[in-house]
């Protein structure tokens, strides 16, 4: 079985303040959610497209899909963790209490402000983690990436041709990824800030699948002025 | 949803796109495999008027494409359906005037975007399931046969019933399989290919004569002629049937030409010659070419002649790579394999 995890957490605003979590605003004809929510749902080979969200927030992203997807019953949402990991953890959780699983059940993890991502990108993923275990998605960097340990002076310049900057999806083996988090330290937990690092940190293999330059991550609102001015309303 | 298109932008650069479209009542496909024709090519090397490039682009090229159905709001087809996509797109019906003729009619690659997309949203009635006999590089180009198809179809309707040699003008693709089709159809006929290259003559071996244009015998004659030629060439074997035709004849227009071709009309009107010409095809078409290829398997071999390179495309550059070496291609179709 094959899972899909839409992030939408880590933003708890509430209605009714200026500023709505960034998954909320409207991209062209849809919010940016719908939209990536989108991208998997039209996809066969997904059991379950889980979606997380701050608690407060699920109910309105369960109104977004009945307005805009109303047939998407391929879909639940759940409400995510406090961090990124708690959140996939969350899904997991979700995953296990609704099925049996197996070693190669995977799962793709996916931000829920990268609407943009292709048919390749996903179809690769999936492909990827089956053989592989693990996959993150990326692209090669284009800026020279530069270390400073003290936020004061440079510590360390890597080679440019080795350093990608990391996307999404990234996808696993469910039951491998869980084994894994369980066995990390509650020091090595805290400074995860990406769950391809769960593997790492256990010296288990991550393979790479090539991402795309428009896969944007929608964090700013330049990052939204971008992706309107880049789409084309039929 | 979002979809990535990817247009021609002008000669030779192709530009990622990405548009806010709605599949409310359509068919999601993903392109799998899409074969260049000339018409695309004639856009991708910038050969059409500057006036017609400026009308038209940015568009995403490429007609003759299959794909497999990803979701289906209409739920005629299953996802994993392997289709062929009609590019011809009717707003109307008309009782007199097929599909491919009416003036509101789009065409994908012409009027629409082409099929250069993630994934091609697409009315019901504009996708065919491809028997699973059928080696998908050769439906990939099923357009391409739907068009010969119907113009043998309209040429049966037409012409005569004496059909003792039947002439066609061309010996590329176009010729290829008309001229194949129409020997299985028309087995009593002879069938004559007229050429100007004697390495691509010698491919039609089904057929019952090959001759280069300026070598004909002087005491041949045809009963009816079909003109797969177009371009520069459109004129000279235009002529040369006119000449070489029987009264009463009917004469098929098939090739496509840029500019305008002064034809020797006296002759026209002195032998009482049928011109008639015809251009692209409707689902009917499509779904004759089906039957046919059930009916006379072996003609499935003869076209698995015409698959060339089938490029892989995993970027804009392996587009690029496809489409130059489609250009240098003397005989065939050159496929793209979509994995991009």
């Amino acid at each position: 079985m094959i899972f899909a995890a839409i992030l939408a957490g880590g933003n708890g605003t509430r209605m009714g303040n200026t500023e709505k979590p960034k998954q909320f605003l409207q991209l062209g004809s849809k919010p940016i959610i719908i939209h990536t929510i989108e991208k998997f749902y039209i996809n066969e080979a997904f059991e379950k497209v889980i979606v997380l969200t701050p608690k407060e927030w699920i109910n309105h992203t369960n109104n977004l899909i009945k307005k805009y997807i109303p047939d998407a019953d391929n879909v639940v949402v759940i409400e995510g963790g406090t961090l990124r990991n708690d959140t996939i953890m969350a899904a997991i959780s979700y995953i296990e209490d609704n099925y049996d699983l197996s070693d190669d059940d995977i799962i793709l993890t996916h931000d829920s402000v990268r609407p943009f991502v292709t048919y390749r990108i996903i179809e690769e993923n999936i492909k990827a983690a089956e053989e592989y275990g693990a996959c993150d998605t990326v692209i090669p960097a284009t800026d020279t990436i530069v270390e400073s340990k003290d936020a004061k002076f440079v510590s360390n310049i890597p080679r440019r041709d080795m350093i990608y900057q990391g996307q999404t999806p990234q996808s696993f083996k469910i039951l491998k990824l869980k084994e894994l988090y369980n066995k990390l330290t509650d020091s090595e937990k805290e400074i995860l800030t990406d769950a391809c690092k769960i593997f790492l940190l256990k010296n288990e293999k991550i393979s790479l699948v090539k991402g795309d330059l428009t896969n944007i991550k929608i964090t700013y609102a330049y990052d939204l002025r971008v992706a309107n001015a880049i789409l084309d309303v039929l | 949803m979002i979809n990535t298109v990817c247009r021609l932008v002008s000669s030779r650069l192709f530009e990622e796109v990405y548009v806010d479209v709605d599949t409310q009542d359509k068919v999601i496909v993903r392109p799998k495999y899409l074969s260049i024709c000339h018409a695309d090519q004639r856009y991708y090397q910038g050969k059409r008027s500057a006036q017609t490039l400026s009308k038209k682009l940015p568009m995403a090229l490429i007609h003759e494409a299959i794909g497999e159905v990803v979701k289906d709001f209409t739920n005629t087809f299953k996802p994993g359906d392997m289709v062929v996509m009609i590019p011809n797109t009717p707003y109307e019906i008309d009782d007199l005037v097929s599909e491919n003729y009416l003036e509101s009619s789009k065409f994908r690659s012409s009027d629409l975007d082409g099929f250069m997309e993630d994934y091609v949203i697409i009315d019901s009635n504009r996708l065919i399931k491809i028997p699973e006999f059928i080696n998908p590089k050769v439906a990939s180009f099923t357009e391409f046969v739907s068009v010969s198809v119907h113009a043998i179809k309209r040429f049966n309707e037409i012409a005569n019933s004496r059909r003792d040699t039947i002439g066609i003008w061309g010996d590329g693709n176009l010729g290829y399989i008309t001229a194949l089709i129409l020997k299985f159809l028309m087995p009593k006929s002879k069938i004559y290919i007229f050429g100007v290259h004697q390495d691509k003559l010698n491919l039609f071996s089904f057929v019952d004569g090959v001759y280069l244009v300026d070598d004909v015998p002087s005491d041949l004659r045809i009963n009816h002629a079909i003109e797969c030629v177009g371009g520069l060439g459109s004129q000279d074997a235009i002529n040369q049937i006119i000449d070489l035709i029987k009264p009463e004849g009917t004469i098929c227009l098939l090739g496509v030409s840029e500019y305008k071709v002064p034809i020797n009309t006296r002759d026209v009107l002195s032998k009482g010659l049928h011109v008639f010409g015809v251009s692209r095809s409707g689902r009917e078409d499509f779904l004759d070419v089906f039957k046919l290829y059930k009916k006379y398997p072996k003609l499935l071999t003869y076209l698995e002649n015409l698959v060339g390179d089938v490029i892989i495309v995993n970027s804009l550059n392996d587009v690029d790579n496809a489409f130059n070496k489609d250009s240098n291609l003397r005989f065939g179709k050159t496929i793209m394999f979509w994995d991009k």
